[in-house]
């Protein structure tokens, strides 16, 4: 194994969310943070497990969901309850958070499994709206339960995790959503995915099985969500259904069209900053200029939507692609994909044609190229 | 019946009233190149649907080296062995090319990884991955695509494109090949390439090779037997010489 | 005679929903797209009634009402839906969802958070069958089918609605016939916001008022009455709203359930979508291969 083959831009938020999680616990150790700094830290990691696991929906399988803050308004009241259950007999401790954490993500995998069953057979705007009715569904059933067992419209009280160390748990479930759903999107089942949502039809042909991966997708989605909620849970004293509601759903959306469809990296910085400017904000803008906020949503989807696809913007788009230009940059100097290429080129047994086009590329003077082409042909 | 890859029997399908194709009896046997050919609406790419379970036929039946595919999903047909490209060029655009080669070796047995292992990146992950590169890489090189290999797939010039759903195709390690319309819209130099390529599949791949084409000269140039169709039915077959000399195909195309 | 006046609630709601339904149906047919900020157009026309009642006209609050709306309809086409013809449905979509948002936002802006009342459309009660039934019920029910009726005259009979016709099944040959679908698009948006102006109206007849997600969920639902109905299909957007309509004012009345209305509703769109995407009256398209 080379060491120049690893893909630094593939680990790199592994990186910068694991440093950022090891300097605040060191700074913890000094003297407890700030409660509204932890509050906050707690709120964007809640975010940014959404914008991800949303992003696997949205970015790389092409469908809407609007109803991902259902699953996490599924995990929130289960791992909530179960929470509630555990904690006289088990103790406020790691371990009744593991179980809650269990039971609120598979609950919610299994209702991503019976919203993946619609999306076998509907599509596009038609799935957005089951999947909106999902959520105001989950929604409409908490709010009717008894006291007893979901505290209806007052909302469940849960008993919260000790503050103090619930941030590092946060960012620890940030890490493994990341490395899971990245690993799952790195794969060959990923690529099913991306196949899936490029096009649909030459991926059936291609022999692969859509029902099972869109399946799995919305599964997949639906379990960090789940965590997601249970983390909301730990995280504030009650749990209340008209937090779940579509808007919520859109928050999480913002979060993944500012970010950029398909790119993981963009929906967590996207998710940090609109989670930061929620929290700073709702300090500035009191009463009716809170709307402020969703005004801005509003624009930001619009605006970056028209532009990312409008067709009569295409050589705009292309001639402003700041990525492209930093590549053309940089091109010389890292471009991953290359060294691990031209590493592996000679890994390959070469064919007969491949066998002449080394040869002229590489070894032979360039008056004899011509010469040797020539003669491939001819083969 | 065991000396053809591909039998069908009677074959047809109607929408409605409407009968697209019907009493379609092909045979094609091992390692021909077999034209499917005919005006247009004469229900040449239905037949390609029909064989890979686009369409279910309501008539008739058909084999795949004497295993009847009939009602199989498309996947399933796929992975049984047959493998198409498409009219309208249908590549995955905004992936690279590489990929696009990458994800028709997907159900091959040699690059087995199940989910869980993907998921938690187990060794027989990384080695799959490898595996699966160098192989679609191999397939690449043949069609001369391996310099684009890292471009996105729609940034490809149009004959590239058709070559590299050709790749993908092969990839899922086919044993029928269905080409609709492999030389549309292709100037008469990408053409040439393309019939050499094809004829280098054949050969290469040991592979059997049905293809819908209008251009009359890629179709003889290139096809051992055909098959015309006209308004859904057969209306002859045999050697591609003495098929297109036949006065009705020849009718068919003129009118008259 | 309980049963009676749930029959005509049931019927004026149903109503009110297949109005919002037709320009969900009406633009989904022409346009391929699900115009999310439908509902919305709708609280911007009550929020226009409720300006000029303010200055009680109640008649000229109603053509202004109508005005307004078209005018935003074609203008959130032209701005924001037109630049993406021929983009991916999904980017169409989440455009959508955008600008039902900021509608409501802007809505929240200008005229606060605290409901507005709208005074002014007060009709009283009728005995009919010994059944206590408003006045109001029986306008929004009469206004409801004269309406469709004259849309399905339009559409049958007139040049433009024959173009509707003619863009819905295939745009590009419709163009090739000299149809500017430019326009019968816009004129789409025109007629569905006009119908969701009346909508309002009818809304205020019931509940007179108004905030900024007065649309949302009426939206929402009349889309599941258009799914219902078949989407696309103008006599199927009045069927499924009238199905809806009495469903939830039958639901409301059984105490049991009554809480669960709305998780009703959508669990029958679901389950309709599942059984039947193209719902009662919808057409089957196949994506062509």
């Amino acid at each position: 194994m080379n060491i120049k083959k690893i893909k630094w831009n593939h680990y790199i938020n592994y990186i910068v969310i694991g440093i950022f999680t090891v300097v605040l616990t060191v700074m913890s150790l000094n003297g407890p943070l700030n409660s509204s700094l932890l509050f906050l830290l707690e709120k964007v990691a809640i975010s940014i497990i959404l914008a991800v696991s949303l992003s696997l929906v949205v970015g790389f399988l092409g469908e809407l969901s609007l109803g991902h803050a259902g699953f996490m308004c599924v995990g929130a009241y289960l791992g909530g309850k179960v929470s509630a259950l555990l904690v006289p007999s088990l103790g406020n401790g790691i371990a009744a958070f593991l179980i809650s954490l269990a039971v609120g993500a598979g609950v919610a995998a299994l209702c991503g499994v019976i919203i993946g069953i619609p999306a076998l057979r509907l599509r596009g705007d038609y799935l957005a709206i089951v999947t909106l009715a999902f959520g105001e569904i989950v929604k409409s059933v908490f709010q009717n339960t008894s006291k007893e067992t979901f505290g209806g419209a007052i909302g469940l009280n849960t008993p919260r995790y000790d503050k103090k160390y619930l941030f590092i748990i946060a960012f620890t479930l940030v890490l493994v959503t990341l490395a899971i759903i990245q690993n799952f999107i790195r794969s060959k089942h990923g690529r099913a995915v991306t196949a899936i949502r490029d096009n649909e039809i030459a991926a059936r042909a291609t022999g692969i099985n859509v029902t099972k991966y869109k399946l799995i997708t919305f599964t997949l989605s639906a379990t960090f969500a789940g965590i997601a909620g249970v983390l909301y849970s730990y995280s504030n004293y009650t749990v209340q259904s008209a937090k779940f509601g579509y808007n919520y759903s859109i928050e999480i959306l913002v979060m993944v069209v500012l970010g950029g469809m398909g790119k993981i990296n963009g929906s967590i910085i996207a998710a940090t900053l609109i989670t930061y400017l929620n929290t700073k904000l709702a300090t500035v803008l009191t009463g009716d200029l809170a709307v402020l906020q969703n005004l801005f949503y509003a624009l930001i989807l619009i605006v970056i939507v028209i532009y990312n696809n409008a067709p009569a913007l295409k050589q705009f788009r292309n001639r402003y692609d700041v990525s492209a230009i930093l590549k053309k940059i940089f091109k010389h100097r890292s471009d991953p994909s290359h060294v691990k290429d031209d590493a592996q080129k000679w890994d390959v047994v070469p064919t007969k044609i491949e066998m002449n086009e080394v040869l002229s590329v590489d070894m032979v003077p360039p008056e004899m190229k011509d010469y040797n082409k020539g003669n491939g042909g001819k083969k | 019946m065991e000396n053809y890859i591909l039998e069908t029997k009677d074959m047809g399908i109607s929408f409605g009233g409407l009968k697209a194709a019907q009493n379609v009896n092909l045979r094609i046997k091992k390692n021909q190149i077999y034209g499917l050919i005919g005006p247009n609406g004469a229900g040449k790419t239905t037949v390609f649907n029909l064989l890979t379970g686009v369409y279910k036929p309501t008539a008739g039946t058909f084999y795949l080296d004497g295993e009847e595919l009939k009602g199989l999903s498309q996947e399933k047909i796929n992975q049984k062995g047959i493998a198409r490209t498409f009219q309208n060029i249908r590549l995955f655009n905004n992936m690279t090319v590489v990929r696009n080669v990458m994800v028709g070796l997907h159900n091959n047995p040699q690059f087995k990884c199940s989910l869980w292992e993907s998921l938690f990146r187990l060794p027989r992950h990384f080695r799959c991955e490898k595996e699966m590169r160098a192989k679609a890489k191999e397939l690449l090189c043949i069609f001369d695509l391996e310099d684009e290999r890292n471009n996105l797939a729609c940034n490809l010039p149009y004959g590239k494109q058709r070559k590299l759903e050709i790749a993908r195709a092969l990839a899922t390690d086919p044993k029928l090949l269905l080409l609709d319309e492999p030389a549309a819209g292709m100037n008469p130099h990408e053409t040439e390439d393309l019939v050499r390529t094809i004829k280098l599949i054949r050969d290469r791949f040991d592979m059997t090779i049905l293809l819908i084409e209008h251009d009359m000269k890629f179709v003889s140039g290139l096809c051992d037997e055909i098959t015309v169709l006209n308004f859904g039915t057969v209306l002859t077959e045999g050697k591609t010489k003495e098929a297109l000399s036949n006065p009705e195909v020849v009718r068919a195309y003129i009118g008259g | 005679m309980e049963f009676l006046s749930t029959l005509i609630n049931g019927l004026s709601l149903g109503g009110r929903y297949a109005m919002i339904a037709l320009g969900y149906t009406m633009v989904y047919g022409i346009a391929k797209m699900l115009n999310f900020a439908h509902g919305d157009i709708i609280m911007v026309g009550a929020y226009t009634i409720y300006i000029f009642m303010a200055m009680n006209q109640p008649l000229i609050a109603i053509i202004a009402a109508i005005f307004v709306c078209v005018l935003f309809g074609v203008l959130i086409e032209k701005i924001a839906y037109k630049p993406l013809r021929g983009a991916s449905p999904l980017a169409v979509l989440i455009t959508a969802i955008g600008v039902s948002y900021l509608l409501q936002s802007l809505a929240q802006i200008i005229f606060g958070s605290a409901n507005k009342m709208v005074n002014g459309y007060e009709f009283g009660m009728v005995k009919f069958l010994g059944a206590d039934i408003q006045v109001s019920e029986l306008i929004t029910l009469g206004a409801a089918t004269a309406v469709m009726a004259a849309l399905t005259l339009f559409v049958k009979y007139t040049r433009t609605g024959r173009a509707m016709i003619a863009v819905s099944e295939d745009k590009g040959a419709a163009q090739l016939m000299g149809i500017n679908v430019n326009k019968i698009i816009m004129i789409t948006f025109a007629i569905g916001s006009a119908l969701a102006a009346l909508a309002g109206l009818f809304y205020l007849f019931k509940s007179p008022s108004v905030s900024n997600n007065l649309g949302a969920m009426p939206g929402i639902k009349a889309f599941t009455a258009a799914v219902i109905g078949g989407i696309g299909s103008i006599p199927g957007a009045m069927l499924g709203g009238l199905l809806l309509g009495i469903i939830e004012s039958v639901s409301y009345k059984i105490s049991a359930i009554a809480p669960y209305t709305d998780a009703i509703e959508f669990f029958i769109l679901i389950v309709i979508l599942l059984i039947r995407p193209t719902g009662f009256l919808g057409k089957k398209r196949r994506e062509k291969v």
